[in-house]
């Protein structure tokens, strides 16, 4: 099969906690994942698993003790993330992987608007049209107009969640990573981030996600994969 | 981005009698890509800013530049006059004391005109002009702009250093605590204006700063720096999220507890 999108192998992360006498927190030991185009994942698992921890990895956020993290980039060519250096991980951020984090990180001063469309620009979209498309997904997800001129550090939970949701979802990326993306939603909000998900398969892109609402997860995954917490260990 | 870096130190030490204020450092800096450089006080940030950009000679090392053509030359081999044509030029250096980086005696419009002259512009009115529109630009109004930055305020005058250094379009940024001294909120805007202005003209900036929120803000790659030598660097959120080194831990647990 040649068909994937992302291939995972022998994934192995822990964390050694200098401050508080070496401790080591093995997370994950030789995990393996694969998503086919279309494809979404959902990882499921107790709390403390390790979940967010896979998620952060294939986002190269946290950086894997071993193991390899195989993209299929837009122009076809495979990056390994796990080795990848940090100007080759900031490429494949703006190409190849698309993420929607639990929280939204706020940048102070930039509004709402510039939030989403930015990652449009970073790829080379001329600015009025990625205005132009943030405004319509925006609008989708139901953000009042006069919210996307401001900067979101003031919006509630849910709207700063939106605003998340339409940057991940702005730029056809071919891997999409969502964590929680329905947590802090109400139920017309979680339809229009249920479609969206619905049109990134289309399309033939591959998710994997954390969905803590089960219903949510029922209607939008194929599959589910297990994280199981590692005894503790060495 | 280019595939070569526009900056690159190789094995650079310093001493200054017993201190090691440069212990080995090697870095790259490629085009368009801002580096921030963190770590406790006396690591040896500031030397490194200033050995990088030829202000001061390394005991040991070299730092290679690579010019607009394509053509590298030796920062510490190409003689005085060559550097500062480039510093200029090509270069800019963005300090902490606003008073070391402007000209005090000078109106404000020509602490920006000045840097225009220095890459040849000659016309007046076209100088005034360009000059009035960084200013505005920066934030300040062009009101002001037959005041001496002694009559401005602290975040005034830091902004307009950074209008001094961006207005003859550098391709390299040298920073040193551009917003140390200066209040909380007036950081918060001064750190969004670097933001806008470094992407909009694609500067390589080398950022040397104690606000790990600066840095998680601005910079593409992150160097964490001790007793002169670099414990740890990568990709921004990764070295603020899973480090590894016992100084860098503990760098940012007491960025998270403060
Ligand atoms: N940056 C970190 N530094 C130290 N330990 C960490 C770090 N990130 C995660 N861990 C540890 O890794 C383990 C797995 O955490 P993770 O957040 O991946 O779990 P999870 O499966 O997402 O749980 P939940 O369902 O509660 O969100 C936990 O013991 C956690 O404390
Ligand atoms: N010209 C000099 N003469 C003597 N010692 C110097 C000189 N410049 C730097 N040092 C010493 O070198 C070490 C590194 O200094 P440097 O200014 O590079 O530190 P820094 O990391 O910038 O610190 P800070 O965060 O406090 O600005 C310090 O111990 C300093 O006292
Ligand atoms: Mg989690
Ligand atoms: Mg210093």
């Amino acid at each position: 099969m040649t068909g994937w999108i992302l291939r995972a192998e022998g994934l192995t992360k822990g964390f050694t906690l200098h401050l508080q006498g070496g401790t080591r927190i093995p997370v994950l030991r030789d995990a393996a994942l694969t998503v086919e185009p279309g494809e979404c994942v959902a990882l499921s698992g107790p709390s403390g698993a390790g979940k967010s921890t896979l998620m952060r990895l294939l986002q190269g956020n946290y950086g894997a003790d071993a193991g390899s993290i195989l993209l299929r980039r837009p122009d076809g060519g495979v990056s390994d993330l796990a080795t990848a250096p940090p100007r080759e991980v900031n490429a494949l951020r703006r190409d190849t992987i698309g993420h929607v984090s639990q929280f939204l990180r706020v940048i102070p001063r930039v509004p709402a608007l510039e939030v989403v469309a930015a990652p449009l620009i970073a790829r080379g979209m001329a600015r009025e049209e990625a205005l132009d498309r943030a405004r319509a997904l925006l609008r989708r997800l139901n953000l009042p107009d006069r919210l996307h001129g401001l900067p979101p550090a003031t919006f509630s939970g849910g709207e700063q969640q939106r605003v998340n949701l339409a940057r991940g979802f702005i730029a056809p990326f071919p891997l999409m990573l969502l964590d929680e993306p329905t947590a802090s939603l109400d139920a017309a909000n979680r339809e229009v981030v249920i479609a969206l998900i619905g049109e990134a398969k289309a399309r033939g892109a591959g998710l994997v996600g954390i969905f803590h609402d089960l219903d949510v997860r029922d209607r939008v995954a194929h599959r589910v994969v297990e994280v199981a917490p590692l005894r503790e260990a060495a | 981005m280019s595939d070569d870096p526009i900056l690159s130190a190789r094995g650079l030490s310093l001493s200054f009698g017993a201190v090691r204020a440069l212990d080995g450092v090697s870095l790259d800096l490629w085009p368009g890509e801002v580096l921030a450089i963190v770590g406790e006080s006396g690591s040896g940030k500031s030397t490194l800013l200033r050995v990088m950009a030829g202000e001061a000679r390394p005991d040991a090392g070299a730092v290679t530049y690579r010019d607009t053509l394509g053509a590298s030359m030796e920062v510490h081999g190409m003689g005085e006059p060559a550097l500062r044509r480039l510093a200029r030029t090509e270069w800019g250096f963005v300090r902490q004391d606003a008073r070391e980086g402007l000209r005090m005696g000078v109106s404000a419009g020509g602490n920006v005109g000045e840097r225009l002259m220095a890459t040849g512009a000659r016309h007046y009115g076209s100088i005034r002009e360009e000059a009035a529109r960084w200013l505005e630009r920066v934030e300040i109004s062009p009101s002001r702009i037959d005041d001496r930055p002694g009559t401005f305020s602290g975040g005034m005058r830091q902004r307009l250093q950074i209008a001094r250094t961006l207005v003859t379009r550098p391709r390299l940024v040298f920073m040193d605590e551009p917003t140390g001294g200066l209040d909380v909120s007036v950081q918060a805007r001064l750190l969004d204006l670097i933001r806008g202005l470094v992407s909009d003209l694609g500067i390589a900036v080398a950022l040397v700063t104690h606000d790990i929120a600066a840095a998680r803000l601005l910079a593409h790659r992150l160097v964490v720096m001790r007793e002169g030598r670099i414990v740890e660097e990568g990709l921004t959120d990764r070295v603020l999220d899973d480090p590894r080194h016992p100084y860098t831990q503990l760098l940012v647990s007491s960025v998270l507890a403060a």
